[in-house]
C-alpha cells in the first residue's frame, strides 16, 4: 500500500520525464493516459482502503525517520481528494485531446499536465509544510506554463497577472514555513500541534494569519480573489477546466488543513465573515458580466465561499458539510468549464451576444449544461443541494443568522445568473445561422463524450450521497482528532 | 540572530515589494529576485544559530542543517520562477513591443460602460490593475 501510494506522484513525474525526450504526439498521448490512470488505480486502492479502515497510510520518503523525512501521509480527506483529482484530471485530458487547441498540440503540453497532476496530489498528500510548499510550487509552475502554452496577446497578459499573484503568495507561504520553523524548530505537521500551541497567542496568530493569506490567495477568497476571474477565462477551455475545478480546492484543502490540524478553532468567526464576504461579491461579480467564462470565474469564487463559510462554523457536521462541499463542486465546476469549451469551439465566442439557440440545436448538449448549473445552484435533487443544505443547516445549528441568509440570497443569485446563460445561449434562434441542423455532440463527439462523463460524475454523487456523506462525516471526524494523527504519523 | 541579518531582510523585502508593484515587466522580474532573497535570507537568519559546519566529524557545536537544505530548495524554485517571469516578459515585449502589463479587456469595457464619469474611473482604474 505505501509503495502505491508514492507511484501516486513518482509515476506523473517519470512520464513527464519521458514524454520530454519522446515527442511524437501518439507517443505523448499514451504515456499521459497510460500514467494518469495507473496512477488514479493506485489512488483507488488507497482510497477503498481508507474507506473501510481507521488506519492512516504513512510513507516516508528513504525511510529516514520522524520528521527528517519527505512524508506523505493519506487519511480519508486526503485519499478522496487525490482520486477525485485524478479522475477529473484524466477525463479532462480526453477532453483535451478532442479539442485540439494549439496548446495541446505543443510538445509540451502533456509533459506539464503530467507534472500539475503530481503537484495536485502531492499537496493533498504533504506530511510537512514545506514539502505542501514545494507541491504548490510544482504545481503553480506547471499551471503557468498551461495558461500561457499558446502565447497570444490576452494570455501573456492574464498569465502575468497570474503569476505574479502566485508569485507573491508563494513568498508569503515560504515565509511564513520560515518563520513557524524559526518559532517551533520543525516543518513536520505531526509536531506541529503540540509546538505552535505552546507559542504565545500573539506569535501563533501571526503565523495562522500568514498561512491564511498564502492559502486565501491559492483558494480565491475575499479580498484576495481578483485575479481569478482576470486569469482564467483567457487558457483554453480544457486547461481552465482544469484549474476552476482543482487549483482553487487545493487552497481550500490547505485551509480546512491548518484550521483542523494547526490551529483547531482559532480565529473562526474572521473566517466566516470571509466565507460570507466571498459568496457574495463572488455573484455579484457574475451578475454584471455577460461572458460565460467570466461568469463561471466569478462563481467558483462565490462557491468558496460556502465552503470557507462551512469551516469557519466548525465542528463535525460542519466540516463534513464542507468535505461533501468540495468532492461536488470538483466536476460540477469542471463540467461547466468543459460545456463552455465546446460552445466556444463550436461558435468561436463565449460571450452570449454571439451565441443562441443551442437548446433547439441539441437538447442533450443543453442537458449537459443544464445539469450541472442547476447542481451549481442548488436544486434538488442534485448534489448541489445536499452540499447548499448541509452547509446551512451546519449553520443554523451553530446559530450564525446572517452568513446563513447571505448563503440563501447568493444560492438564489446563482440560480438567476444560471438563467441568463441558460436564456442568452440555449433559448433564442439558432445563432449563428449557417450552424442550422448540425449537429454539436457528433461534431465534437470526444469532447462531448468526456463532458458527459464529468456530468455523470456528479450526477452520480447525487445518487450515492448516502454513503458518501456518512464518508465525509468519517473524513470530518477524523481530521479532527487532532491527537489521532499525531500518534498515527509519528508511529 | 544576527540583527543586521534581520536589517538586510527587512530592505529586500521593501525593495522587493516596490519592485512588484510597478507596470513594467522588467521591474516586477527584479522584484521576484529580491524578495526571494529576501525570504531565503529571512529562513537563515531567523531558522537557524551561528555555529561550525554540520559536517559529518566536526566537533563542537553544530548549527542546524534543516534551514540550509529548505534554502537550498527555495533558491531553485526562485530560480526557475524568475526566469519564467523573464521568458514572459521577453514574449510580452516581441508581441507589443513595450513593457508594460495592461490592463484587462473585459476591465476596459465594463469601464466604458460607465460612461457618465468615464474619465475619472479610468484613472483609478489603473490603479486598481497594477499587480
Amino acid at each position: 500500500m505505501t509503495t502505491l501510494l508514492s507511484l501516486v506522484v513518482l509515476l506523473p513525474l517519470i512520464g513527464a520525464a519521458t514524454a520530454l525526450v519522446f515527442r511524437p504526439r501518439p507517443v505523448q498521448r499514451t504515456l499521459s493516459f497510460v500514467t494518469l490512470g495507473t496512477s488514479l488505480v493506485a489512488a483507488t486502492s488507497v482510497l477503498v482502503d481508507a474507506w473501510s479502515n481507521d488506519a492512516m497510510h504513512v510513507v516516508r520518503m528513504g525511510g529516514w525517520p520522524g520528521s527528517f523525512a519527505i512524508t506523505f501521509v493519506a487519511d480519508r480527506l486526503a485519499s478522496v481528494m487525490v482520486v477525485i483529482a485524478l479522475t477529473v484530471t484524466l477525463l479532462v485530458l480526453v477532453y483535451s485531446v478532442g479539442q485540439k487547441s494549439a496548446g495541446e498540440r505543443s510538445a509540451f503540453y502533456h509533459p506539464v499536465y503530467m507534472v500539475m497532476s503530481a503537484g495536485i496530489s502531492q499537496a493533498f498528500l504533504a506530511g510537512d509544510l514545506f514539502n505542501l510548499f514545494v507541491a504548490f510550487e510544482i504545481l503553480l509552475m506547471a499551471s503557468y506554463v498551461l495558461l500561457t502554452l499558446e502565447g497570444s496577446d490576452a494570455q501573456i497578459r492574464a498569465g502575468t497577472t497570474y503569476v505574479v499573484l502566485n508569485v507573491i503568495e508563494s513568498m508569503v507561504l515560504v515565509t511564513a514555513v520560515g518563520l513557524i520553523f524559526a518559532a517551533t524548530g520543525t516543518v513536520s505537521m505531526a509536531e506541529l500541534p503540540a509546538r505552535l500551541a505552546a507559542l504565545p497567542d500573539g506569535t501563533r496568530i501571526g503565523l495562522q494569519l500568514l498561512l491564511l493569506v498564502a492559502f486565501g490567495i491559492k483558494a480565491a477568497v475575499f479580498p484576495l480573489f481578483f485575479w481569478l476571474p482576470d486569469s482564467y477565462p483567457t487558457a483554453p477551455s480544457s486547461v481552465s477546466a482544469v484549474f476552476a475545478g482543482l487549483l482553487t480546492k487545493v487552497g481550500v484543502y490547505c485551509l480546512i488543513r491548518t484550521q483542523t490540524l494547526l490551529f483547531p478553532g482559532e480565529l473562526n468567526d474572521l473566517i466566516v465573515v470571509v466565507g460570507a464576504l466571498t459568496m457574495a461579491l463572488g455573484v455579484l461579480g457574475a451578475i454584471s458580466h455577460t461572458d460565460m467564462k467570466r461568469i463561471l470565474s466569478f462563481h467558483i469564487v462565490s462557491q468558496i465561499g460556502y465552503m470557507v463559510f462551512g469551516l469557519g462554523i466548525g465542528g463535525t457536521a460542519a466540516i463534513a458539510a464542507t468535505i461533501f462541499y468540495l468532492i461536488h463542486h470538483i466536476p460540477v465546476k469542471t463540467s461547466l468549464f468543459l460545456v463552455e469549451g465546446i460552445i466556444e469551439r463550436d461558435s468561436g465566442s463565449s460571450s452570449f451576444d454571439a451565441v443562441s439557440g443551442l437548446a433547439r440545436r441539441s437538447p442533450a448538449f443543453a442537458a449537459m449544461f443544464l445539469v450541472p448549473a442547476l447542481s451549481l445552484a442548488g436544486l434538488p435533487p442534485l448534489s448541489g443541494f445536499l452540499a447548499k443544505f448541509a452547509i446551512v443547516r451546519a449553520g443554523v445549528d451553530s446559530e450564525q443568522w446572517v452568513a446563513v441568509a447571505v448563503a440563501l440570497a447568493v444560492s438564489l443569485l446563482t440560480l438567476v445568473s444560471m438563467t441568463k446563460i441558460w436564456v442568452g445561449a440555449f433559448w433564442g434562434d439558432v445563432e449563428p445561422a449557417a450552424s442550422v441542423g448540425v449537429g454539436i455532440l457528433r461534431r465534437h463527439a470526444l469532447m462531448s463524450m468526456a463532458t458527459a462523463l464529468v456530468v455523470v460524475l456528479s450526477l452520480a454523487i447525487a445518487v450515492g450521497a448516502g454513503p458518501l456523506y456518512d464518508f465525509a462525516n468519517k473524513a470530518a471526524e477524523q481530521i479532527l482528532d487532532v491527537a489521532g494523527y499525531v500518534t498515527a504519523v509519528k508511529s | 540572530m544576527s540583527f543586521s541579518l534581520l536589517i538586510l531582510t527587512g530592505v529586500l523585502f521593501a525593495a522587493g515589494s516596490y519592485l512588484l508593484m510597478e507596470r513594467s515587466l522588467t521591474r516586477i522580474a527584479l522584484g521576484v529576485g529580491v524578495l526571494g532573497n529576501g525570504v531565503n535570507v529571512l529562513i537563515v537568519a531567523a531558522g537557524s544559530s551561528p555555529a561550525e559546519a554540520p559536517i559529518i566529524g566536526r566537533v563542537g557545536e553544530l548549527t542546524d542543517p534543516l534551514p540550509q537544505a529548505l534554502v537550498l530548495t527555495a533558491i531553485v524554485i526562485g530560480f526557475a520562477l524568475l526566469s519564467f517571469v523573464l521568458a514572459l516578459a521577453w514574449r510580452n515585449w516581441t508581441i507589443t513591443e513595450n513593457d508594460e502589463v495592461e490592463d484587462d479587456v473585459e476591465d476596459r469595457l465594463i469601464t466604458r460602460r460607465d460612461s457618465s464619469s468615464a474619465k475619472s474611473t479610468d484613472e483609478r482604474h489603473r490603479e486598481d490593475v497594477s499587480p
